[in-house]
């Protein structure tokens, strides 16, 4: 076989040729041209919610010349915290990734600043509520933008009828429809009444304390309306204080009127307490009641979600928000900014919202007010207060103010429910204290 | 294994020649075919198994935020921790309870299926694998709906001789038990089986001779059976208390740890930790923790294996 040989020249002048053409050709913009995007975003349990974020993704993709791909990751199992983990040991992964709650924060270092974006969506959409500034900030970086997809408010969902037969509270009144609410009786003190008032009629408020979200969100909440913070926001360790005594003692007496098993409870047992008709009232999203209006409509008739009771330092709700995050590895991060801005849009977040049958919660100002809480039903307007349109609750988080890395520990060990059973089973106040205190001070290891 | 080349004979002229002929050589030898052949799953172990676990000895030596490097800081740390010691009691609870009732269970019900007759054993036999051939996640999720906390169908079905109801999984004790139950319940099958082919090596004249030396039915057990299964027994407890000390999923789905942590083991607690938590090397911590400890026994119930295959 004859081999012609290239020589040192003939080498030289072909590779200065061809650098000279690639250089002078004309830029042709094919279909992709942007690059490629991929994203893994949450698994929306909503029918048609994850449909409704692939077309506004495609849209932007389609104008943008941007090739994309889209994973939904369950939160079941906590597949998505895995992922999570796994990206950021890995230093590789989705361009986009959504993170729920604390992880922005626990991965910080990694994650892209979106100051630039975060600074416009703030102009045209208004402020963030008070969980989402807490949550998805560090030293004034933006860590993620908030995205409406798997975000909730965790409040009181309750049975109109049992309310009223036993509590002799009329929720509807007290949370109407269409208008701002005339709660300034639903106090813990009135929210203990009634919890007394429904154990007695047999239809006890199931409210958990186990160690998963549900249950630790709601006494975050209510530790958070007695000024009850087991670590302040400087770090400081704030367990033995009157407010968290006070809590303590308002928790011991509330678990004397909910059902026996509470200590086991998951985040699936207050929907099944809702949705079986035991129970006049759960503290939860509207994801009850969207099951109960497929398998128990006559539970569903009945079911009112509205405000959290306001206990001696205001009126606290659990807010959950998950955040669109790019890593600092992120191949194509101005493509990213881009896509999380126009998915950022009011219109966008609106038919979002709409897919998730309002389930889904935006973080800004601006889109709480849109029609899909004020129609959904039966009964209509039973997600009109969800997302909080009057501003009267504060939105936080369980253990917040603490920092957001001691507090994740605090959440994740659910230490506020467990103090909480400790001082119902009997040990002493002071001793569930120093527990506490322990734990926390074991929490703040860097 | 006879470590020899296939054609020893052959002569080596020219200098390259012989080299070349060496290569063949060892390339000819059986324990480089062995060796060849094996390379495949020696690596495929190096990657899924080798790595991760010297991956997670690195981790375990980093701080919070996995950019110092501390020593052996995490265990200094989680030794000072209450919930640490709380999580070693009950795992070594879980673990040593399981195995012996798995163990005890096993040996009893491998001594009936023993004892049917060969034409209807293989039903029997395949009737008692079910439990360990179902994947624990899906068996634990049916047990979950039977221990629910307000809907048990135990509970429901104990209601009617008015007993209970019953916190399966509310109350700390309780939950323990339930735990520790299904385990059994999914790992007793293992040493059944295990069991079950040991027994049918044991040569019938060994029981002839005791009967005529007039062993009754515990001297035959305790003199014949159980000494030729000691290395069986051996193995399977050794292999069962690993997979057992590092069992998640019964846990994690039934309990998660609760009530106030008081199921936790180490897998589930290190989960707790290093994914809920993001404190991935304190996580990596607590899951190495049993690592030397389970070396140690291993090491020892082995030797003991070897030596009593020596002396046989």
């Amino acid at each position: 076989m004859s081999r012609r040989k290239l020589s040192r020249r003939q080498f030289v002048a072909a590779t200065a040729l061809s650098s000279a053409a690639l250089i002078a050709a004309p830029y042709v913009r094919g279909a992709h041209a942007a690059g490629k995007l991929t994203m893994g975003f949450w698994d929306h349990w909503v029918p048609g919610s994850n449909k409704a974020s692939t077309d506004l993704v495609n849209e932007w993709a389609a104008k943008e010349k941007v090739e994309v791909s889209i994973d939904y990751i369950p939160s079941q199992g906590n597949k998505n915290l895995l992922t999570i983990a796994a990206e950021a040991q890995a230093k590789s992964g989705h361009d986009i990734l959504a993170m729920p709650s604390w992880w922005p924060h626990a991965n910080s270092e990694l994650l892209e600043p979106v100051n630039d974006i975060m600074q416009t969506l703030l102009q045209q959409n208004g402020n963030v509520n008070s969980a989402v500034q807490y949550l998805g900030q560090l030293d004034g970086k933006w860590l993620g933008v908030p995205t409406c997809v798997g975000s909730q408010i965790k409040g009181p969902c309750s049975r109109i009828d049992l309310m009223k037969k036993y509590a002799n509270i009329d929720v509807q009144e007290m949370y109407p429809a269409g208008a701002a609410p005339k709660a300034d009786n639903w106090t813990m003190d009135t929210f203990l009444k009634a919890a007394e008032a429904c154990h007695k009629g047999g239809f006890p408020f199931g409210i958990g304390l186990g160690e998963t979200t549900d249950n630790v969100d709601t006494a975050g909440a209510i530790f958070q309306s007695f000024g009850a913070n087991l670590v302040d926001a400087k770090g400081n360790l704030t367990v033995k204080t009157d407010a968290v005594r006070q809590a303590l003692d308002f928790y011991k007496k509330l678990i004397a009127f909910l059902p026996p098993d509470v200590s086991a409870w998951d985040d699936a047992s207050n929907n099944k307490w809702l949705v079986s008709g035991r129970g006049a009232m759960i503290m939860n999203p509207p994801s009850a009641w969207a099951v109960a209006k497929r398998d128990a409509p006559q539970v569903a008739e009945q079911c009112w979600t509205h405000g959290f009771p306001k206990g001696p330092k205001g009126r606290f709700a659990p807010f959950l928000p998950y955040f669109w995050t790019t890593w600092s590895f992120s191949k194509n991060k101005e493509a990213a900014k881009s896509l999380l801005v126009y998915l950022s849009q009011s219109a966008a977040v609106e038919k979002m919202v709409n897919a998730s049958g309002g389930y889904d919660l935006p973080a800004f100002e601006k889109q709480t007010t849109f029609k899909v809480w004020a129609e959904e039903g039966p009964p209509k307007g039973t997600l009109f207060h969800y997302p909080d349109p009057y501003k009267q609750q504060t939105l936080s988080i369980a253990a917040s103010p603490a920092p957001p890395k001691v507090a994740q520990q605090i959440y994740a060990q659910a230490t506020l429910t467990k103090m909480c059973l400790r001082y119902y089973q009997g040990e002493a106040m002071e001793k569930t204290l120093a527990w506490a205190e322990g734990e926390c001070e074991g929490f703040m290891r860097s | 294994m006879v470590d020899v080349a296939f054609q020893p004979n052959r002569v080596a002229g020219a200098k390259s020649a012989r080299k070349r002929s060496s290569l063949k050589t060892a390339l000819k030898r059986k324990s480089t075919a062995a060796f060849l052949m094996t390379l495949p799953l020696i690596l495929l172990i190096t990657i899924l198994v080798l790595y991760p676990a010297i991956y997670s000895l690195h981790l375990a030596t980093l701080n919070k935020s996995m950019q110092r490097f501390i020593g052996l800081g995490n265990f200094e740390f989680l030794f000072k921790r209450d919930t640490f010691w709380l999580v070693v009691k009950q795992s070594c609870i879980f673990a040593i309870t399981a195995v012996v009732f798995k163990a005890l269970i096993g040996f009893i019900v491998a001594h009936f299926v023993h004892n049917i007759p060969a034409k209807g054993q293989r039903k029997w036999r395949g009737m008692l694998l079910v439990p360990w051939v179902i994947p624990p996640a899906m068996s634990t999720l049916a047990w979950l709906w039977l221990f629910d906390p307000s809907y048990s169908a135990f509970n429901y079905t104990l209601s009617f001789f008015g007993i209970g109801p019953i916190p399966w999984t509310g109350d700390a004790n309780w939950a323990r038990f339930s735990v520790i139950l299904v385990n059994i319940w999914y790992g007793a099958p293992f040493f059944m089986i295990m069991y079950l082919a040991s027994l049918k090596s044991v040569p019938d004249q060994l029981y002839e001779a005791a009967a005529i030396d007039g062993a009754n039915w515990w001297q035959r057990i305790w003199y014949v059976t159980l000494p030729m299964m000691r290395n069986i027994i051996a193995i399977t407890t050794l292999f069962s208390l690993i997979v057992t000390f590092a069992n998640f999923d019964i846990v994690r789905i039934l309990t998660a740890g609760g009530p106030l942590d008081h199921t936790h083991i180490f897998a589930t607690w290190a989960f707790r930790i290093g994914i809920e938590g993001s404190d991935i090397p304190l996580g990596a911590s607590v899951s190495l923790f049993m690592v030397p400890i389970l070396a140690v026994a291993a090491i020892f119930i082995l030797r003991d294996v070897n030596k009593r295959g020596n002396e046989a």
